[in-house]
């Protein structure tokens, strides 16, 4: 069943410049560039003096330097309030705009926004409505009594760096469920109504079994972009010389390379960061293969 | 005279909806009352949730654009309308930035992120070929190692690359942008291999039997039947190319004649908000997703699909 056209005669050639850039892509930009920073990440250099051969000593950094060990645990926090708010909502959001809704397509228009805008631009306007005394949202919040709420000093900045990055990623997600939700066959929604299953049961006992697969990938792809959020941290928690009331991992990385020229500790924190990523990944596979329903 | 309507839109065949025509109707009529006005209430809900939910969506983007038409004194008002309504912010924004930095932003952003897409359609698309196409020795395997890079993340590269590019001399030009766009990626190589697949084989039996070469059959066949995954990649790349706000930040000088948009609005923030002119910088952040916007109300189909299709992005 394998399908494939033979090169004839001199097309080898042309197989091969065909597929040239992506093996250019291979070799410099993921697999070797994956390699290289393994090497760089048992290095001390600053790319002035010659490298040093540092052993583990980058990797242990994580648990001596309280910063690093800081900008870990915030991406972590930061992924486990983001990924559980991102499927809920927009796997709510999915559910409801899928019962033949009037204006649905102008719902989902307004919610997948934020996905095609940039997160610089809506950044600055979140910054103003962040704003202490000056910003909306504290002006809502007046009225129902609370006060003078500093969403953007350290101990909201989480926070409020969790909720804008949420608003940001609901459409996407939306959409992905909707696409799993029209998959559905309607006939075991007409079974299940003739048999006199209310729309709550009918949500519990077969949307959401047969909405598994969607769900774990939507897990995945969030889980993904949490642990690489830099963007309306960067935007939003910038502190003069650089720092972040945030400081997450790939901030951490950031700034280690290209403002301390560390690259031994960045690299070895990017290898960590990976880790994370592939730690999680098998987690989630695991998880898949006891609770993803496929049809 | 009960005269039981079918349901609207419904994927079935018309046999099958005659069967159950009946059926239906009796199911309506046994129905408890309550179970109908329950469904009443789950409708009020639906919509009360999802436009309180829509109009936070909107706010931001509303504030924006309020904020852009507003005098300076007038900029941390509560009301929605502007009230006087004034260009002038535009105007400073274009004119007045230090360098006159605006539109060398533009120009950038708009340069980079053409040329990116460029590089990303035409390096997948020879990549997505050889794969959907083209029969080798070693083509699972290479495309399996290549879909797995998908889960590299980007930071892990980053460092590496950059590395690369200074002993190039490439620091501080906009060639560490643009050059590795041409150098296909997994995202966009999957998108268009799924789609080829979908091309039916007889039409490349028939142009092999007239000779057609492996490019012939490329370029005249694969690439004019596959404008709707060509387009959903372009838009992808652009959209990615315009908002990112990380490499450009690490690649480029912060000359604004240089940089692109993310890093310009970046560095004015911290100018204008100091000077107290976020009607300017509400300018500069609305102008800065017009092009989107645009882009996104005339291929919303393009987008959608595409986050809906392949459902892997990055």
């Amino acid at each position: 069943m394998e399908y494939g056209l033979k090169p004839l005669g001199q097309e080898k050639t042309w197989l091969w410049a065909l597929l040239l850039p992506t093996l250019i892509g291979l070799l410099f930009g993921t697999i070797g560039s994956l390699l290289a920073t393994l090497l760089l990440s048992f290095f001390d250099w600053d790319l002035i003096t010659p490298a040093t051969f540092a052993g583990l000593s980058n990797y242990l950094a994580l648990f001596q330097n309280a910063k690093y060990l800081d900008a870990f645990s915030n991406t972590i926090l930061f992924t486990a309030m983001y990924v559980p708010l991102v499927v809920v909502i927009s796997l709510f959001l999915a559910v409801m705009l899928n019962r033949r809704i009037f204006a649905r397509g102008f719902f989902r228009t307004v919610y997948f926004l934020p996905t095609v805008t940039s997160a610089v631009a809506t950044a600055l306007v979140w910054n103003m409505i962040y704003g202490r005394d000056t910003g909306l949202l504290n002006f809502v919040l007046e009225r129902v009594g609370i006060h003078g709420v500093c969403w953007l000093c350290t101990n909201n900045a989480m926070l409020a760096v969790v909720i804008v990055n949420v608003w940001g990623a609901i459409g996407e997600g939306m959409i992905i469920f909707l696409a799993g939700l029209t998959a559905i066959p309607r006939d075991y929604y007409e079974a299940a109504t003739v048999d006199g299953a209310n729309e709550p049961q009918q949500f519990f006992r077969i949307t959401l079994p047969l909405l598994t697969p969607s769900i774990l990938f939507q897990i995945l792809i969030s889980a993904i972009n949490a642990f690489q959020a830099y963007d309306y941290i960067y935007m939003l928690t910038r502190r003069s010389g650089g720092d972040s009331s945030v400081p997450v991992a790939v901030f951490s990385i950031y700034r280690n390379a290209f403002h301390f020229f560390k690259m031994g500790d960045a690299s070895a924190q990017a290898i960590q960061l990976a880790v994370l990523v592939a730690v999680f990944m098998l987690v989630l596979f695991w998880w898949e293969r006891h609770f993803v329903v496929y049809e | 005279m009960t005269s039981e309507p079918y349901p609207k839109s419904s994927a079935a065949p018309k046999l099958i909806l005659q069967d159950e025509a009946p059926a239906r109707r009796g199911t309506r009529a046994q129905r408890p009352a309550s179970q109908l006005a329950r469904k009443a209430t789950l409708d009020v809900i639906s919509y009360l949730v999802l436009s309180i939910g829509a109009l936070t969506m909107l706010v931001p983007f509303l504030w924006m654009i309020s904020v852009s038409f507003r005098i300076p004194a007038e900029q941390y008002s509560r009301n929605l309308i502007p009230n006087p309504v004034t260009l002038q912010n535009y105007v400073d924004l274009w004119q007045k930035l230090p360098d006159q930095a605006f539109p060398y932003l533009m120009f950038n952003s708009f340069k980079l992120a053409g040329l990116m897409v460029v590089g990303q359609l035409l390096t997948c698309s020879m990549a997505a070929f050889v794969f959907a196409v083209v029969k080798f020795k070693g083509r699972n395997l290479l495309f399996s190692i290549l879909l797995a890079t998908m889960i590299i993340p980007s930071q892990v590269s980053l460092i590496p690359d950059f590395i690369l590019f200074k002993y190039m001399g490439l620091t501080g030009t906009q060639w560490p942008l643009i050059l590795p766009a041409f150098w296909g990626g997994a995202f966009g190589t999957f998108l268009l291999r799924q789609y080829f697949l979908t091309i039916p084989r007889d039409l490349v039996d028939a142009a092999r039997m007239d000779g057609a070469s492996l490019w012939d059959i490329f370029w005249q066949i694969y690439m004019p039947n596959s404008k709707p995954a060509l387009v959903a990649l372009a838009i992808f790349t652009f959209k990615d190319a315009w908002n990112d706000l990380l490499r450009p930040l690490v690649y480029l000088p912060t000359d604004m004649h240089k940089t692109t948009l993310t890093v310009g609005l970046a560095f004015f923030q911290q100018q204008l908000q100091a000077g107290g002119k976020f009607t300017v910088l509400m300018a500069g952040a609305f102008l800065s997703i017009v092009p989107l916007l645009i882009i996104f109300f005339f291929a919303q189909r393009y987008f959608i699909e595409g986050v809906a299709l392949t459902g892997i992005r990055r």
